[in-house]
């Protein structure tokens, strides 16, 4: 194991034991949060008990849906207006404000067009996560040399052969830096959502528990949704390295 | 230099102008129950600003994310020249930095109200807890790309590290800083705004929340309208210094 993960490890280490003192001394008291051993042990027995597998299933199926459509739709857009100049200097002020502003105020428009299902909160999700795709997708498909292109050219490629071959898995690190984010704004849209006006999922559980002072379920769910989003950020981290790695840069 | 200004132009009006089509499109598809036609909005909006609330709420909202901001700028700054700096904790801490910038923050939510309580203190926590990380990480990567010929410069000079910061790191890497901070503006942004929408009593944001519970589809539409044409306006001019910072060096 190298020094650095050891490091890393020893802070991680630490900043949890600091949080358990802190509970276990009463500088934190129990009503704002419980003792890191507490959280994990509520955390098991939520999870063995299933009884809130179904808000669990319900905010994961809902976020990957809003992922993959995110992902397919964020892809397909930048691959479709790569070559238009005009029209991306058009839409080039709109991608770089589109975060500052605040997608969940059309929730209530969503849940009137949509009803009050999953699809608005899916919709939400999917508005977060497609600009990121669409951004990081365009940023590499402009990376890829000319020769590529030309040599494709040459072989008479048509144009989605073209995408699908040559500049999409060229572009494929920084397309992998969107879909990060759409993984991150996909959980972030469902679980806003869910907060906000929903009849179950995560989100919903956890503002459930909150009101009602429910600690032993509050926290547990919370570590479990970042459990999740750093487990599949970390999962693609090791796989945009591997990519990385094989073309020479480290 | 005046053509391309003359095509930016264009562009920006194209821009508003197709938006506010698909708005109008869309107003004719859904209908008067789910929202309000561009000119109903703005009308709304304007009405809305004639009236004394909609400053309090406003000005609240601009004091919290205001605070929000100089927390995030200047820890983000701190932990980025830092961590930019000193190679061996950079390592250790970036990816965890990385972690911790992709974890769903809106989460976090009821931890940050247990902890500080509904009012202002919570929703600057929440503003500056989003918008502190991509500051610090874009500072990091500024600090690390900083020519090593000016570092060791400093260090002839014998500066201590808080000159070396403050004269060499900091106007060196001032492009990328200036990215990061424009990123942690719109983050610290929607970051202080959600915090209003579940957790205060005043501001846009809980005005937004009230709006929604209440099902007013005016007032939905008009701050909604407002918070973008803010955000927009304020993003765009940060957006061209962050071009113009670039191009010159």
């Amino acid at each position: 194991m190298s020094r650095v993960t050891i490091y890393r490890i020893l802070v991680i280490a630490a900043a949890i034991g600091i949080l358990e003192l802190l509970c276990l001394i009463g500088t934190i008291d129990r009503i704002t949060m419980q003792a890191p051993h507490l959280i994990a042990r509520d955390l098991a027995a939520i999870l063995v008990a299933g009884k809130l597998n179904g808000a669990i299933a319900k905010t994961l199926t809902n976020a990957s849906v809003a992922f993959v459509l995110a992902l397919t739709v964020g892809i397909a857009t930048a691959v479709a207006i790569h070559g238009y100049r005009a029209l991306r200097e058009t839409l080039d002020p709109l991608f770089a404000t589109y975060y500052a502003i605040p997608v969940f105020g059309f929730y209530p428009l969503l849940i009137i067009l949509l009803g009050l299902g999953d699809a608005p909160q899916i919709m939400i999700a999917f508005m977060l996560g497609v600009v990121a795709v669409i951004v990081n997708t365009l940023n590499g498909l402009d990376r890829v040399p000319n020769v590529l292109k030309k040599t494709a050219r040459i072989h008479g490629m048509g144009r989605l052969d073209l995408a699908f071959t040559v500049t999409l898995p060229y572009a494929a690190p920084h397309v992998l830096t969107g879909v990060k984010l759409a993984v991150a704004y996909s959980l972030i849209g469902i679980v806003g959502a869910e907060f906000i006006m929903s009849r179950g999922g995560m989100g919903y559980e956890i503002s459930f528990a909150f009101t009602n002072f429910d600690n032993a379920t509050m926290y547990p769910l919370i570590v479990l949704i970042l459990l999740v989003s750093i487990t599949a950020n970390t999962l693609l981290s090791l796989w945009e390295k591997m990519l990385l790695t094989r073309r020479g840069y480290s | 230099m005046s053509g391309a200004k003359g095509v930016s132009l264009r562009n920006a009006i194209a821009l508003i102008v197709g938006l506010i089509l698909v708005w109008q499109l869309l107003f004719w598809f859904a209908g008067d129950i789910a929202m309000r036609s561009p000119w109903d909005t703005v009308r709304y909006a304007r009405r809305m600003m004639g009236t004394d609330s909609f400053w309090i709420h406003f000005w609240e909202s601009v004091r919290a994310f205001a605070t929000a901001l100089a927390i995030a700028v200047s820890v983000g700054l701190f932990v980025g020249i830092w961590l930019g700096f000193h190679r061996l904790s950079g390592r250790v801490m970036e990816p965890m930095l990385v972690a911790i910038y992709s974890i769903p923050k809106i989460t976090l939510y009821p931890i940050v109200l247990l902890a500080f309580g509904i009012g202002m203190s919570a929703k600057i926590a929440f503003g500056a807890i989003h918008g502190v990380i991509p500051i610090a990480l874009f500072t990091i990567n500024a600090v690390r790309n900083v020519r090593i010929v000016l570092i060791k410069t400093g260090r002839v000079h014998k500066l201590t590290m808080t000159e070396m910061a403050r004269w060499v790191l900091f106007p060196a890497a001032m492009p990328e800083i200036f990215t990061g901070f424009r990123v942690g503006f719109s983050l610290t942004l929607i970051g202080t705004l959600l915090g209003e929408m579940f957790a205060a009593q005043r501001g846009l944001g809980y005005l937004l929340m009230t709006a929604i519970g209440l099902h007013n589809v005016d007032v939905i539409m008009a701050v909604t309208f407002l918070l973008v044409l803010c955000a927009a306006s304020v993003s765009t001019a940060l957006l061209a210094i962050d071009h113009r910072l670039h191009r010159r060096v």
